[in-house]
């Protein structure tokens, strides 16, 4: 008998697209997608079940449909579709408890896949240079997504804890980018003119969406415990990210930051949360090796393949690679051709 | 490019140095000669015929007014000038030069470059930061290093350096000493505050420092870099001119753990003359607490001189690289035994005052 996959959050793009990928892996018997709206466009082979995680009724459903295996990945990065912070948070937190509750309920629950982030580590100067699953943040987020997320991983421990015969897999994604997801770091690259904190430049890693959703079912089908950081290789720093699109970039003074970014989500250009300056100011790098060792993971797409696939995604920007190199062209001919 | 559009430069034949004003500036005033300075008017623009006198004169030369704006120059006149030009900065091989700084440019225009996992920029380190140091190592400071074969060609060390000079210039110093001496690059381990203050902390990113901590000394270690750290800190490098020499507290010997569970070689550094740069005689702790550094050097240039007193003094510098100790033959758990760590950082302390002290009598003054 193959396995029943429930997967919260389906009416979320990458949700939908996770639970249509995972319905088409042989080992899986059915898949049951739950979320609060349904979902937008066809959903292949998935059972959509309109149901609230954070309502009890989730237990019915597990039970009902003889759930095996839970795939957690509606903890939302952005209050934009959720409608505010408060309900963001209750969203995050509360569905979390409700959804874990209900697991520990269930006896037939094998695997446990949580879809977490790596801003549980948090951005702070005094970060060391590449974070591995068991450093603790040097500064605890104190607001926001960071701080859902680390109370999310807080009860999923617990979970893991009580139900000692369930494998709990903890996915701490770096941020994703691709042609298709839109969240708080693909809107703030896709700003014309990028706003940058003077005189720090981050390190960041992505993950391209396609690594994420491969991971995501690789996890739940190979059933490995523990925790795991998923990032593509390397590093790019944020100057040569934005170097890459062939944007321009505002420097901004660190003291005029935070104001800055408030009137910009005003006008609702870019979400720019205090846990995200503090990305885009000192960010982050984590060490990947236990994703390839023990999770047996590999990512298709590098850091800086999986930027270029967004970028491209784009359409280029005012100082891009080819006008650059047409300039360099005409230069060189110009001094050459006036030689010979 | 017969029907390229020319673009006037310049002041667009006006006097002065293209900032809008009328007036010319003093230097082009001293051209003109004795009467023009008299009346500084008879050098506006005005009809030709009294500008006559002036262009008989043999000493006046060229005339502000006589600068014809680019307009008159054809494009092939341009060309051959910089052409000329190229030839004088690059040498006879002056195209596959002037082609490859062009590439730079693009490659660092268009983010076409690599930076490893620390945010490690080698090409800007070595074509902007090391080429920047190198001129003030060998001609300022006359930088002398000995032992530089102590230095492993492959494989992960610990270079262990005094510090001192109220601004980390050692450091700098040292990194491209050892770098023209082994091509390696050293990899500093930086304290919080550097990474805390912007641009600052930007660039020692890219010059390959990272945090001094361990978590980030034994992943370099163990990935076989060439790691460098000052152990006494701004205890070091903040100390008063009247204790120059005099190594202070090695931390927690934090260092010599980290290497023991890497199992790399420390290398003594010691390192003369940084203390004369900025000799520090004073400081203001009040104000320092206020800003959140350690201290705010008061040297005898510095800021009675203004921008003037951040040059450094010339003084003469001799950087020695003693023999390796080695680290690999004590057992496991031998980092974690303190009294050990202990005994290892006083040895490593002991070499590097020794060689301290032993430099500075070889040393015949300061300056030379």
């Amino acid at each position: 008998m193959g396995r029943v996959v429930l997967v919260t959050g389906v009416s979320r793009d990458l949700g939908g697209r996770f639970a249509r990928l995972v319905a088409t892996d042989p080992s899986v018997d059915r898949v049951v997608g739950v979320d609060v709206v349904p979902p937008r466009g066809d959903m292949g082979d998935v059972r959509f079940i309109r149901a609230d995680i954070r309502n009890p009724v989730i237990t019915k459903v597990i039970a009902g449909e003889d759930v095996d295996t839970v795939v957690h990945m509606s903890v939302a990065s952005t209050p934009g579709t959720s409608g505010g912070r408060t309900s963001m948070k209750e969203f995050n937190v509360i569905g979390t408890m409700q959804l874990l509750a209900a697991c520990q309920k269930a006896p037939g629950l094998k695997h446990l896949v949580v879809k977490s982030s790596t801003t549980v580590y948090g951005s702070c100067s005094r970060d060391p240079a590449m974070f591995i699953e068991d450093m603790a943040p040097v500064r605890m987020p104190k607001s926001g997504f960071a701080k859902d997320t680390v109370e999310v991983e807080g009860y999923v421990r617990g979970f893991a804890r009580r139900r000692p015969d369930v494998t709990v897999t903890m996915l701490r994604t770096a941020n994703t980018v691709g042609p298709m997801v839109n969240s708080p770091m693909t809107q703030y690259f896709r700003l014309p003119v990028i706003p940058t904190v003077l005189g720090f430049d981050a390190r960041m890693q992505f993950l391209h969406e396609t690594d994420l959703l491969e991971v995501l079912r690789h996890a739940t089908t190979a059933g490995v415990h523990g925790t795991f950081n998923i990032a593509g290789d390397g590093v790019l720093m944020l100057s040569q990210a934005v170097r890459r699109l062939g944007r321009p970039t505002l420097p901004i003074p660190a003291f005029a930051v935070s104001s800055f970014g408030s009137l910009i989500r005003q006008v609702r250009a870019a979400d720019f949360s205090p846990e995200q300056m503090a990305f885009l100011t000192y960010g982050r790098g984590v060490d990947t090796s236990r994703m390839r060792n023990v999770l047996g993971f590999e990512p298709d797409y590098t850091t800086a393949a999986a930027f270029e696939d967004f970028g491209r995604s784009m359409g280029p920007g005012l100082v891009s690679p080819e006008r650059v190199a047409a300039v360099e062209g005409l230069v060189a001919g110009a001094l050459g051709g006036e030689r010979g | 490019m017969a029907d390229a559009e020319i673009i006037p430069l310049g002041t667009r034949g006006r006097p002065g140095r293209g900032s809008g004003s009328s007036n010319p500036s003093a230097a082009a005033r001293n051209l003109v000669g004795g009467a023009a300075r008299k009346e500084p008017s008879s050098i506006k623009p005005k009809p030709a015929p009294a500008e006559a006198p002036l262009a008989d004169r043999p000493t006046s030369g060229t005339t502000a007014t006589d600068r014809a704006p680019g307009a008159g120059i054809p494009i092939g006149d341009w060309l051959g000038a910089f052409s000329s030009a190229a030839k004088e900065v690059f040498g006879d091989s002056w195209e596959p030069r002037l082609a490859e700084s062009l590439a730079l440019l693009r490659r660092r225009l268009t983010g076409d470059y690599s930076v490893d996992e620390y945010g490690f920029d080698q090409e800007v380190t070595e074509r902007f930061f090391l080429a920047a140091i190198r001129p003030i190592a060998r001609k300022w400071f006359r930088v002398e290093v000995r032992g530089a074969e102590n230095i492993p060609t492959e494989g992960g060390a610990l270079v262990v350096s005094n510090h001192s000079g109220t601004v980390p210039m050692d450091g700098m110093m040292t990194a491209v000493s050892i770098h023209d001496h082994t091509g390696r690059h050293l990899r500093p381990l930086g304290a919080d505050l550097v990474f805390k203050l912007p641009i600052v902390g930007e660039m020692a990113r890219k010059g390959g420092a990272t945090l001094a901590c361990n978590d980030d000394a034994e992943r370099m270690l163990s990935n076989g870099e060439l790691v460098g750290v000052w152990p006494e800190g701004f205890k070091g490098i903040g100390k008063p001119y009247s204790e120059r020499y005099k190594l202070q507290r090695f931390g927690r010997g934090g260092f010599v753990s980290a290497a023991m569970r890497t199992g790399v070689p420390i290398i003594p550094c010691s390192v003369v003359g940084a203390e004369e740069i900025y000799p520090l005689v004073g400081n203001i702790p009040s104000l320092a607490r206020l800003l959140g550094v350690p201290y705010i050097p008061i040297t005898p240039l510095f800021p009675l001189l203004g921008p003037l007193g951040l040059v450094p003094l010339p003084s003469k510098w001799l950087i020695e690289f003693g023999e390796p100790i080695r680290t690999d033959s004590y057992d496991e758990g031998a980092a974690d035994d303190p009294m050990l760590v202990f005994n290892v950082t006083d040895q490593v302390r002991e070499t590097i005052q020794q060689t301290l002290y032993t430099l500075l009598m070889k040393r015949r003054s300061v300056f030379s």
